[in-house]
């Protein structure tokens, strides 16, 4: 006997709105924000809020956009990937044409509105975000080099720079230093992630560091990256961009995750293994934190600068 | 099964429909502010690039 019956999944084109939002990489477009209003405050034009509030709109938009492509030519890798098989495509809530068509969509409004709302040159940038982010990473390199994550952090460490542009009309060497912050972070960053999501890699046959060149060496490289990063952390304070607050930021925050990279360095995959990855997840958190803090003084010390505060102290 | 008046898809189609008619409200409200910034700030360039003084 048969027994007729409905489902109440969920099919392609019965998607909640909320599907749609985490197809634009919401936790992503925050720190896009927040980088990208950091370069908007720090830059040394003032811009009148209204202009602001939008320039930060459109560049997050345009993020959203390119999350939303990415997960489109992603979606045999997001399926096969525990860490992200829970997203919208591979989820099947929302179909990848959907997603190219909405990613296409809000690609092409963020940009001529940020154009419209500051000036040109900032909505270039975010095009060549976009189409640096989507075919030069995720469809070209993404899967044939193990130096994906490089290239990559390179699309996620423009918007400081397109916040600048947006607020000055013009690049400078302070712009490209939060540039280079991030771009030197992201490796470090997502190599310890890799080092303690072992098999999901490996599974969907994504060139990582860890897979092409073993773990000893992603552990060296881990510690190099960051060595280069207190650099460029410390190359900050030669800048209008270094102040007081920045400078307690990074005295601090270099050392411990210099200790950090170097005890991941020290260790090998059995220790590792037996204390469950403690220490790489550790740093993994503690990079986060690094990021965030370094911005949140730069933006801390710009406020002081530009409200005259610092005459007061 | 009890028969419901309105069914789970109903409510996230409503939602959808919510979210998309909350977004472009938000948008025509920035545009709005955008203009309003614009023409109270400086003076405006025409199209062939003659500064126009308010």
């Amino acid at each position: 006997m048969s027994d007729i019956g409905y489902s109440t999944n969920v099919s392609t084109g019965d998607a909640a709105f909320s599907d749609y939002v985490a197809l634009l990489k919401p936790r992503v477009m925050s720190l896009v924000v927040f980088t990208a209003f950091v370069g908007l405050v720090a830059a040394p034009n003032t811009i009148n809020p209204m202009i602001a509030l939008a320039s930060i709109l459109f560049i997050a938009l345009g993020a959203g956009a390119s999350g939303a492509l990415n997960m489109w030519c992603d979606a045999d890798i997001d399926q096969v990937m525990h860490r992200t098989r829970n997203r919208p495509v591979p989820s099947g809530k929302v179909s990848s044409d959907e997603s190219l068509a909405l990613g296409l969509g809000l690609s092409g409004l963020s940009i001529v509105m940020l154009g419209l709302a500051a000036n040109l040159f900032a909505a270039g940038l975010l095009a060549f975000t976009i189409f640096f982010y989507v075919v030069i990473y995720s469809l070209w390199l993404k899967r044939i080099t193990p130096q994906n994550i490089v290239i990559g952090g390179a699309a996620g460490a423009l918007p400081p720079v397109i916040g600048w542009v947006a607020a000055s009309g013009a690049m400078s060497v302070e712009a490209w230093l939060m540039f280079a912050l991030i771009f030197v972070w992201t490796p470090p960053h997502f190599w310890a992630l890799a080092l303690f999501m072992r098999s999901d890699y490996d599974n969907a046959n994504i060139p990582m560091m860890t897979v092409t060149h073993g773990r000893r060496t992603t552990r060296t490289y881990i510690l190099g990256y960051s060595f280069l990063l207190a650099v460029i952390a410390f190359a900050n304070l030669f800048t209008p961009l270094g102040g007081i607050l920045y400078f307690m930021v990074a005295i601090i925050l270099n050392p411990l995750l210099l200790i950090g990279a170097i005890r991941i360095w020290m260790r090998d995959e059995d220790i590792s293994d037996a204390d469950n990855y403690r220490l790489e997840k550790d740093f993994f958190r503690l990079s986060l934190i690094y990021l965030f803090l370094h911005f949140g003084a730069i933006l801390a010390d710009a406020t002081i600068h530009q409200t005259g505060w610092n005459s007061w102290v | 099964m009890s028969i419901q008046v309105e069914h789970e898809l109903h409510q996230r189609r409503f939602g959808r429909n919510l979210g998309v008619g909350l977004s472009l409200a938000a948008f025509i409200i920035i545009v709005f502010g955008l203009t309003i910034a614009k023409l109270s700030s400086g003076p405006v360039a025409n199209t062939s690039g003659e500064i126009i003084l308010k």
